[in-house]
């Protein structure tokens, strides 16, 4: 029954490969919570106008993003975008796709943040004479920053979880395309596939590691 | 422009992959569900002693599920297991859905209060009917937006399974768009059958949650 015998061997020499593109992974996952984070700022901002264009955009982003796939929408940036004869490549679709994801579910975070910061703070900075901005850069942000900060751990892994996507796109230099790409030269998925999660579980948790540190340092008081 | 290749029997093609979606969903909540209130169970009683337990589930959180399937399905064969990809396709989405539901029924048992718990306990109630008649009725209500949430998330996650040959509605769409060559418009397709499950499963959800509120 068990007769197959494991080459763990060619799979090592294959690491430096891979700790290459586990670089890539988390430069991709990195730059879509950049990117992510932005845009999920102004579609919250967007939410929350009184102008119904403005309004239903983010609304209309917020529940495709959250009720589609993730790769449905990988998907639709690399496949449908040809219909309109633009052709970008795999790692842009990705990068786009898991951009467009986060800002939909970020945006949902910082709606929960912005409630979570009571009115009257907004209405007791101004009366102190604070400008609408400086409320927003004193007071708003930095405690809306403070709530949003594990849901946004938590995307970042979730990010870095989602770019392992671009191999079913055609990528082939982040860590799941590396791993595929010696998949197909060897036929040995198992021991290359094993080394690959372990490699994602440490990222994984250095992410998280690194955000509870860093919570620690900021949040002290 | 406005002309399309698309026939009946494609959409057709399109709903069996839709189904294919659901049915992985049920199972694999099923197989979740059963799994997750056994660990959380177990985890919100003997915290100290089932914290491997909580160790091995985190690692099911923090592994892509592209990659737990590539691993799982070569597993499968090296073992010489004969399965089918969809009997893999439950049994990884299963363990999956139960290392996040396993958090879920921990944080509700966990919010039933001690006090109420004592109560039950003090009023002659075994432990067994404790949990039975105090913690399962208050901590479903407390775990139910989360297990909502769930029960979306894999069925979002079942598109993955293309990868190990499952035709579900995404790899159905992708069949569809090889022969026709309209991308656009079978991916819209595909896309509104998801956004139309996820829709119909949150209502369905809400209607259970207020219908229980009623109560409190």
């Amino acid at each position: 029954m068990f007769d197959y015998s494991f080459h763990w061997r060619s799979a090592f020499k294959a690491l430096p490969d891979m700790l290459g593109g586990a670089w890539v992974t988390f430069e991709t996952a990195a730059l879509s919570m950049i990117f992510g984070v932005l845009i999920a700022l102004c579609l919250t901002l967007m939410r929350q106008t009184k102008n119904p264009l403005a309004r239903g955009f983010g609304n209309a982003w917020v529940s495709v993003a959250r009720n589609t796939p993730s790769l449905f929408q990988i998907y639709l940036l690399y496949f449908g975008l040809g219909s309109f004869g633009i052709h970008i490549s795999s790692w842009a679709a990705l990068l786009a796709g898991i951009t467009f994801n986060n800002a939909g579910y970020l945006a949902e975070n910082f709606r929960g943040g912005l409630k979570a910061v009571p009115e009257t703070q907004m209405r007791a900075a101004r009366s102190l004479g604070m400008s609408a901005f400086k409320t927003y850069q004193l007071v708003i942000i930095p405690q809306l920053l403070r709530i949003v900060f594990y849901p946004l751990t938590n995307q970042m892994v979730w990010a870095v979880l989602m770019t392992s996507l671009g191999v079913i796109v055609g990528l082939n230099n982040d860590l799941t395309g590396v791993t595929q790409g010696y998949n197909v030269k060897t036929f040995r998925t198992f021991e290359y596939f094993a080394l690959a999660a372990v490699l994602y579980y440490l990222i994984a948790k250095a992410i998280v590691l690194v955000a509870r540190l860093l919570g620690w340092r900021l949040f002290r008081y | 422009m406005l002309t399309t290749s698309i026939t009946s029997t494609d959409l057709l093609f399109l709903l069996q992959g839709a189904w294919t979606t659901i049915l992985l969903t049920l199972w694999a909540m099923l197989l979740g569900t059963a799994g997750g209130v056994i660990c959380g169970l177990l985890r919100a009683t003997l915290p100290r002693a089932t914290l491997p337990l909580a160790w091995v589930l985190d690692a099911f959180r923090s592994v892509p599920l592209l990659i737990q399937f590539v691993l799982f399905n070569s597993l499968k064969s090296i073992a010489g297991l004969d399965w089918s990809a969809f009997s893999v396709a439950c049994a990884v989405l299963g363990v999956y859905a139960a290392a996040y539901c396993t958090e879920i029924v921990r944080s509700g048992v966990l919010a039933v209060s001690p006090n109420v718990r004592r109560a039950g306990r003090s009023l002659g109630l075994n432990y067994w009917q404790d949990l039975r008649y105090i913690v399962l009725p208050m901590a479903t209500r407390i775990a139910f937006p989360g297990w909502l949430n769930l029960a979306l998330s894999v069925m979002k996650d079942t598109a993955l399974v293309m990868w190990i040959g499952i035709v579900e509605l995404l790899r159905a769409s992708q069949i569809i768009v090889t022969r026709i060559q309209e991308p656009l418009l079978v991916l819209c397709i595909a896309g509104l059958i998801y956004y139309f499950i996820s829709l119909v499963v949150a209502r369905l959800g809400n209607q259970l949650e207020k219908r229980w509120q009623e109560n409190d």
